[in-house]
This record gives structure tokens, C-alpha cells and sequence, in this order.
């Protein structure tokens, strides 16, 4: 099923139509009109886009324009900023999630979040991957080492971790971190991914092993992902959404397939911050 | 040569403050340890606390932090998480509840003697007794608790909220489990601290838990605390300063160990911030 | 995820909501009966105090025959006075010597003994004012009396509020200075500054409002001192007039006649301790101004 965004004045739609090699174009989530304020302050305003079931999708732009916003509108977390008020509609396997009586923790535990600071808990290994499993009521013992072992896996950090798991968390390195706080989204099984900057903060090494992961894990999850790393954009990403602030207020002004949006931008700005003339 | 006179000025300023703080020490030390025995700490005072011993003042110190305490850390403890983790903190009502806070925090002791001599002695009919003077205390220590631990929770980082928040962990579990174990050593400090001006308060006790120096039947007894114990004995007993030295070492050996064990703790705790980063 | 697995988190979804909104109100209860306490507390305290002030009551605490409550005069001002000359003398001696010891610690005290003197103005910060009225009536006074008879004064008085009171100047303003950005510090150097007009002329003024903060503090508690100074001061009511005079502050006052006292007398102690009480209030209004200018950036 092919579905086109609506067409508004304010962004150019690249190719979209073909759908990327890798997965099918079902939009996820389908976002419209979404404009974000803090204390009546408008900070992003008249985004509308699809994103695709089992894609990566990266989110350009320079900083300050709206990026990071726009990704916690879609767990919700920009319920935790106070002043924040968040307008337009977010369809997430058809329901409006930005309606009242949404069902908050159950959205978020299908769609997990990835920070750009490695924020693990002040707690063992193994208790930070337990904490969201038992808050979910799974208690069992073997279910519980079941899925911590699975999820450390998927994420490459098992054979490193796997004789301590009850030493600190905190001990770890950097890019561990990182990776133990993909693991600790992923044992709740969800279907998104949003990982805010994830590599920014590791240095290059980690970074590279924690960019292979978010490839690995690419088809299975549909992964959102904020970066200013043009080529690190480039080398993951299906889809790319291009943001960028006018008149203090940031916009998308174009969204379509990764490639054709770095080799042949339909918008002037797109084409100057992609070149590295702008931003 | 100005830049000279002004570095002996600075080395003179602290070496008087170090010369005050060693008078008032030896002082102490010289005058209160040889009236410091075993002996001393498990009898009775005779005389008006001329001889014998602290026992029964001991006992109602204790008994008098201990009702504080358990009416403070409930309130206390609970008002600083709903404070830090639940209000919203641009809401002027809550802006306000932190002023006053302060500002109660601020007030001299000797108004909670007032008031707590007008309502939980008159009003409440507790007349002077281990139960007023508790209460009392656990006015005067609320705020101080409150801020804080309050502060202690305010320095959790961030980023584990919003964690938290992002798999869907309630905040009960996220306070039980995250929160609180982290600030535990902070929060554990505030309240030693509170606890060690608790022990050495004197006026907010004088009309509340009241004078009499044997041992307490009940909670309705009146207690004398140990720093009311030396401010009697230097008043109002003639003879009675050898004694009143030997009370204010026991007192200030207590309030310093609390003071010591809050800084060890405040202190690890930092080292343990800083080394997260 | 299989139907039974997603009904099981939709159940205990369901639960934790619940346990999060019980904990919310639980602690908004606990919040609510702090707060209630706050009313009770001034309340009571003006409920008290009322049949001294209300009308024009409030006056007769300013006639000037004196206090001599069993004859119903009333008059306050010379323990009000009392408590300002105690309270700003015992400011006025114990600022150089605070403020001295912050610049020692943070300048130019060696490590090994900047650490040392830190604990021992923590330790002094946590003696009971009890002890210190002790070590002041016991050695001060006949001290003072050998030199100015009687020896409990006015004087004595702010030597030991004002010992009581410099652990808070030193421990705030030690803590601004530590606050400073290094720049500072490099910057004097590099204009080869010496020493002294860095400190004088840079860093001082560049943390005076955490200075001032701390001063602020030491204000209400040289104000709200009780004991310390009821033990050394004499506790004659009578203006002050010279150092080495007895005089009697509000704080005292209030200590030494509640016990007995009645009515409207009863209700001029509680008058005394609400004016305090505003005082204090006053100064943390200002010093909470002061610090939360200091975060923001200017």
C-alpha cells in the first residue's frame, strides 16, 4: 500500500513513491500539521510527514531548528517539559496519540527512546535491563535472564558484559553505555526506535560500533534517528527529513529517499546545507 | 610591600578565629573530661545536677529527638519529593511554599518555643512534656529537612527521568528504584544535620518539654533535654559549672560525630557525581 | 508480542497508573499538612500576640518609660535597640574576621593546612549556642570583669554572638569564591595584579552577592540568638548606652518571662517574637532574591 503525504506549500516532497530498497512505504507514524510551543513560543511549526515501517529515517538540520522537539513529541516525553504544547495531529498504528486519554506508558513502551548522552541508571547491568521488564509485571526469573540475554545480543554487548552483570552500569565505557541503553529499550519489544543524536557524544570507535548496531537492527525496527553527522545520515538512513529554522521558528522543508534528497535536492536551502555551504 | 601587610592581615584574621575556636575547645576539653565516666553518663544527677550523673537527661534527649523525628521525616521527606518530583514549579503556589519555607527556617528558635508553648502546651493540653518539646522540634526541623533533601533530589541528574519516562517506568518505580538510592547519602546528610541543631536547641525546649531532671515516666512526662540540662546548670546552680562542662562534652561530642558522618556522606556522594561524568 | 503478553502489560499498566496517582496525592496530603503547619504556626502566633496589638495597641510599644510589665507599661525599645547594637556590633566583628578566614582558605592558605582550618569552622558551625553561652559566662565574663565591671555587657555579648556567627560568613562566602570562574584568577595575573588588589579588587567584589547572602544569614541568627546571649549579656532592661552597659535583648526577654507571664503582658512576649519573626522574614525575602539573581545569567 502506497500512501502520499498531503502535499503543503511549506516543504518539498522528494521521491518518495518508489520506497526504498529495503523495506515497504507503510507510514508508522503519520504526522500532520504538527507544530510545537514553549510558553506560547513557537519553536517548530507545520510539519507533516510519513515514516516508514522498518526504514531509518534521519533528521537533518542544523541545531537549534526544531529536531529534537519534534522527536519527543512522538513518545510523548514533551509532556515532561513544562510550558510545552504540542498541536496538529500524530497517528501511530491508528490512534491519534496526541489525544488525552492516550494511553501514555503503553506508547512509549512501544516506541523507545535513545538519548545522546548514555543514560543509564546508577544500577547494576542486569537491574537496568530488569527495572521496565518487571514494571511491565514480568517477574519469572527465566523469563527475565531470557530476554536480558537476548536483548544484549541484538546489541552486541553480551560477550563483553556477560560475566558482570551485576557490577555497576556506570563502569562501563561510553560507547557500552550506549549500547546497554539501545538493549534496555529493545527487551520491551518495541516497534520504534528514536535515538536523539546517539553517537555525538562517543568517540569515533564506539560510534562506529554503535552505528553498525542501528544498521543491524534496521528492517526489524523502524528507527528515527537525529544527527548532524551528514554522512554518518547518509551511510544509515532510507529517508531523510531536512529542518531547518525560519524567522526563529523551525520547519521541515523537505523530506523524501536519503539519496536522491543528498544527490538532487529539490530545495535550494536542502542543497546548500547539504553541500556544506549553509548550516 | 602593601600586598605583604595584607597577606600577614589574612593569616592574622585566621589565626584569631583558630585561637578562639582552641580557647573555647581546650576549654571544654580541660573542664569537661575529667567529670567524663561511665559513671557519669548512668546515674542520676544529684543536687540539681551538682553531682551524679546525666542518665535520665541522656534518656530524654533521645526521647525528645525521637518524637520529632517520627513526625518529621514522614512530612518532611514526603512534602520534599512532592516539592521536587510532582509540583509544578512555575505555579506561584509552590514559589510560594518555598519562601515560606525558607523564612521558617530562618526564624529564631525562641518563637517556636513561643509557639509551641501556646499550642501544644495550652491549646492541646500536652503541658510541658516530652511530647510538646518533640513537637516543637519537629516544627523547627521541618523546613531544614525539607530543603534539604530536596536539594539532594533536585541534583539527580535529569536525563534519568527522562529515561525512565521514555520506557514507560512509573514515577513511583522510577523514584523507588533510581531516585531516591541515588540521593540517599545527600537526603541521609540533611537529615543528620537537622538532627544535630535539634540536639543542641535550647530555647525552642525550655517551655515546652520543660525542667524536671529525674527519668520520664511517659511521653507526657516533662524531660529535660541536655543542652537545656547545661544552660540550668550554669544559670541557675551555683556549683554546678563543673558539671555543666562535662554535659557540654558529651553534647558536643554527639553533634559532632552526626556533623562528621553528614560530611563523610555529602562528600562521597560528590565524589560519586563526579565521577559518573 | 503474543494477545496474552500485551493484555498482561495493558492489566499491570493499569495498576502502576493507579500506584503513581495514590503516591501524588499521598504526598500532596504530606505537602498539604506542612503547609498547614506554616498557617498554624503564624496564626497562633498572631492569635497570641493580638490583644497587645490590635488598634492601637501596637503603640504602647514605643512609649519610652520603660518595661515594667507588672505595671502594664510595655515599652520594647530598649530590648529593640538592645538587639540591633548586639546584633550589628556582633556583625561588625565577626565580618573582617569571616571574610579573612574565606580568603584565607581559598587563597592563600597551603593545602595542608587550608583543609584543617575548613573542618575547624565546620566544627565551630555545629558547637550548641548553649556552649558557647556556657564558655562565655564561665570565662569571658570574669575576663571582661577584671578589665569593665560587671563584665556581662554589651560587649560580651557581641564577642560571642559574634564567634557564633562567622562560621556563616566564612562557610557562604567561602563557597562564592570557590563559585568563581578560574578566568578571574588568570586574568589578574596576566595584568600582573598582585596579589592583594586580585583579591581586593577582583574576587571580593566579583562574589559579593554570595558574600552578602551569607551576611544576610548571619543577620537573622545574631538576631534570633537567644541563649548564648541571654547567659553573657546581663539582661538589664535599659537603652544601650555604653559597651561595657548590661542590656537585654528581645530573644532574652521573651526566654526570661515567659514562665510567668499573663495577659496583656503574655501577649506583648508574643508580639515581640511575630516582630522577629517579620524581621526574618524581610531578610530571607532579600537574601533569596539575591541568590536567585546569582543563577540566572546576566
Amino acid at each position: 500500500m502506497k500512501q502520499t503525504p498531503k502535499i503543503s506549500n511549506t516543504y518539498t516532497l522528494g521521491s518518495v513513491e518508489q520506497g526504498a530498497e529495503c523495506c515497504e512505504p507503510i507510514p508508522h507514524f503519520s504526522i500532520r500539521d504538527l507544530a510545537v510551543s514553549y510558553n506560547q513560543k513557537t519553536v517548530l511549526s507545520n510539519v507533516s510527514l510519513d515514516v516508514y515501517k522498518g526504514c531509518i529515517t534521519a533528521l537533518i538540520g542544523p541545531s537549534g531548528c526544531g529536531k529534537s522537539s519534534f522527536l519527543s513529541t512522538l513518545n510523548r516525553l514533551s509532556d515532561m517539559v513544562p510550558g510545552a504544547k504540542v498541536t496538529g495531529t500524530i497517528e501511530f498504528e491508528g490512534q491519534s496519540t496526541l489525544a488525552n486519554n492516550y494511553d501514555v506508558e503503553s506508547l512509549r513502551t512501544k516506541v523507545g527512546m535513545i538519548f545522546q548522552n548514555p543514560n543509564p541508571f546508577p544500577l547494576t547491568i542486569r537491574k537496568n535491563l530488569e527495572l521496565p521488564l518487571r514494571e511491565r509485571g514480568i517477574k519469572k526469573k527465566s523469563v527475565l535472564e531470557s530476554k536480558i540475554t537476548s536483548a544484549l545480543k541484538e546489541v552486541g554487548l553480551w560477550d563483553e558484559v556477560k560475566d558482570r552483570l551485576n557490577v555497576s552500569a556506570l563502569s562501563l565505557s561510553g560507547g557500552q553505555q550506549q549500547r546497554l541503553c539501545i538493549a534496555r529499550a529493545l527487551v520491551l519489544e518495541p516497534s520504534v526506535l528514536l535515538m536523539d543524536e546517539p553517537c555525538s557524544a562517543l568517540d569515533p570507535i564506539s560510534s562506529g560500533v554503535v552505528e553498525d548496531m542501528i544498521r543491524r537492527l534496521a528492517g526489524r525496527y523502524t528507527i528515527i534517528i537525529v544527527t548532524h553527522n551528514l554522512a554518518q545520515a547518509r551511510r544509515l538512513a532510507n529517508y531523510a527529513a531536512f529542518f531547518w529554522m525560519k524567522e526563529r521558528v523551525g520547519k521541515l522543508i523537505e523530506f523524501g529517499q536519503c539519496q536522491p534528497l543528498f544527490e538532487s535536492p529539490q530545495h535550494s536551502l536542502t542543497a546548500a546545507y547539504v553541500s556544506g555551504e549553509r548550516g | 610591600m602593601i600586598n605583604r601587610l595584607f597577606t600577614l592581615l589574612i593569616w592574622g584574621l585566621a589565626s584569631c578565629v583558630l585561637f578562639a575556636f582552641g580557647w573555647l575547645m581546650v576549654d571544654v576539653l580541660v573542664q569537661g573530661v575529667p567529670m567524663l565516666s561511665l559513671d557519669f553518663l548512668t546515674s542520676d544527677p544529684i543536687r540539681s545536677g551538682r553531682a551524679g550523673g546525666i542518665y535520665p537527661i541522656i534518656v530524654s534527649t533521645f526521647l525528645i529527638l525521637g518524637v520529632a523525628l517520627t513526625i518529621v521525616l514522614p512530612i518532611g521527606l514526603g512534602s520534599a519529593i512532592w516539592l521536587c518530583e510532582f509540583s509544578n514549579k512555575d505555579s506561584k503556589i509552590v514559589s510560594t511554599i518555598r519562601l515560606s519555607l525558607d523564612v521558617l527556617a530562618g526564624v529564631p528558635s525562641i518563637v517556636f518555643g513561643l509557639f509551641g508553648y501556646a499550642f501544644f502546651c495550652g491549646f492541646l493540653e500536652l503541658g510541658f512534656s516530652i511530647l510538646s518539646g518533640g513537637l516543637t522540634l519537629a516544627c523547627m526541623m521541618l523546613p531544614i529537612l525539607i530543603r534539604t533533601t530536596e536539594a539532594g533530589l533536585a541534583a539527580v541528574p535529569n536525563e534519568w527521568r527522562r529515561a525512565g519516562a521514555a520506557l514507560g517506568l512509573s514515577r513511583t518505580t522510577l523514584l523507588w528504584r533510581v531516585l531516591i538510592p541515588y540521593a540517599a547519602p545527600a537526603i541521609t546528610a540533611g537529615l543528620l544535620l537537622s538532627i544535630g541543631r535539634a540536639t543542641a536547641e535550647t530555647a525552642a525546649l525550655i517551655f515546652t518539654s520543660g525542667y524536671v531532671d529525674r527519668m520520664p515516666e511517659s511521653l507526657a512526662d516533662s524531660g529535660r533535654s541536655l543542652a537545656v540540662h547545661i544552660y540550668d546548670l550554669s544559670m541557675n546552680v551555683v556549683g554546678g559549672d563543673k558539671a555543666a562542662y562535662g554535659s557540654a562534652l558529651v553534647l558536643i561530642m554527639f553533634i559532632v560525630s552526626i556533623n562528621l558522618l553528614a560530611n563523610a556522606l555529602s562528600e562521597s556522594w560528590m565524589q560519586k557525581r563526579v565521577s559518573r561524568q | 508480542m503474543t494477545q496474552s503478553a500485551g493484555l498482561l502489560i495493558q492489566l499491570s499498566h493499569i495498576k502502576k497508573r493507579g500506584v503513581d496517582d495514590w503516591l501524588c496525592l499521598f504526598l500532596s496530603g504530606l505537602m498539604g499538612l506542612t503547609v498547614l503547619l506554616l498557617l498554624l504556626i503564624v496564626a497562633f502566633l498572631i492569635l497570641e500576640a493580638w490583644p497587645a496589638i490590635h488598634g492601637d495597641g501596637w503603640r504602647q510599644f514605643l512609649r519610652s518609660d520603660g518595661w515594667y510589665p507588672l505595671e502594664g507599661k510595655l515599652g520594647l525599645l530598649p530590648m529593640f535597640w538592645a538587639s540591633i547594637a548586639v546584633g550589628v556590633g556582633a556583625l561588625l566583628v565577626a565580618l573582617p574576621f569571616g571574610l579573612g578566614s574565606a580568603v584565607f582558605i581559598a587563597y592563600y592558605a597551603p593545602k595542608v593546612i587550608g583543609k584543617p582550618f575548613a573542618g575547624v569552622i565546620t566544627l565551630l558551625a555545629g558547637v550548641p549556642s548553649v556552649v558557647f553561652g556556657l564558655w562565655g559566662l564561665t570565662e569571658l565574663v570574669p575576663l571582661v570583669n577584671q578589665w569593665h565591671p560587671p563584665g556581662a555587657s554589651l560587649f560580651t555579648a557581641i564577642i560571642v554572638l559574634a564567634i557564633m556567627i562567622l562560621p556563616t560568613i566564612s562557610l557562604t562566602s567561602y563557597s562564592a569564591l570557590l563559585a568563581l570562574p578560574t578566568q578571574l584568577q588568570l586574568n589578574s595575573a596576566a595584568l600582573a595584579l598582585s596579589k592583594k588588589t586580585m583579591v581586593v579588587g577582583v574576587l571580593i567584589p566579583a562574589a559579593w552577592r554570595g558574600i552578602t547572602v551569607g551576611v544576610l544569614l548571619a543577620i537573622a541568627r545574631a538576631l534570633g540568638e537567644t541563649l548564648a546571649v541571654l547567659m553573657v549579656a546581663g539582661n538589664v532592661v535599659q537603652m544601650p548606652t555604653g559597651l561595657f552597659e548590661p542590656v537585654r535583648v528581645l530573644t532574652a526577654n521573651i526566654a526570661l518571662e515567659m514562665a510567668y507571664a499573663t495577659d496583656n503582658h503574655r501577649a506583648a512576649l508574643f508580639a515581640s517574637g511575630l516582630m522577629l519573626m517579620f524581621v526574618v522574614f524581610l531578610i530571607a525575602l532579600g537574601a533569596s532574591k539575591l541568590s536567585k539573581k546569582e543563577m540566572s545569567p546576566i
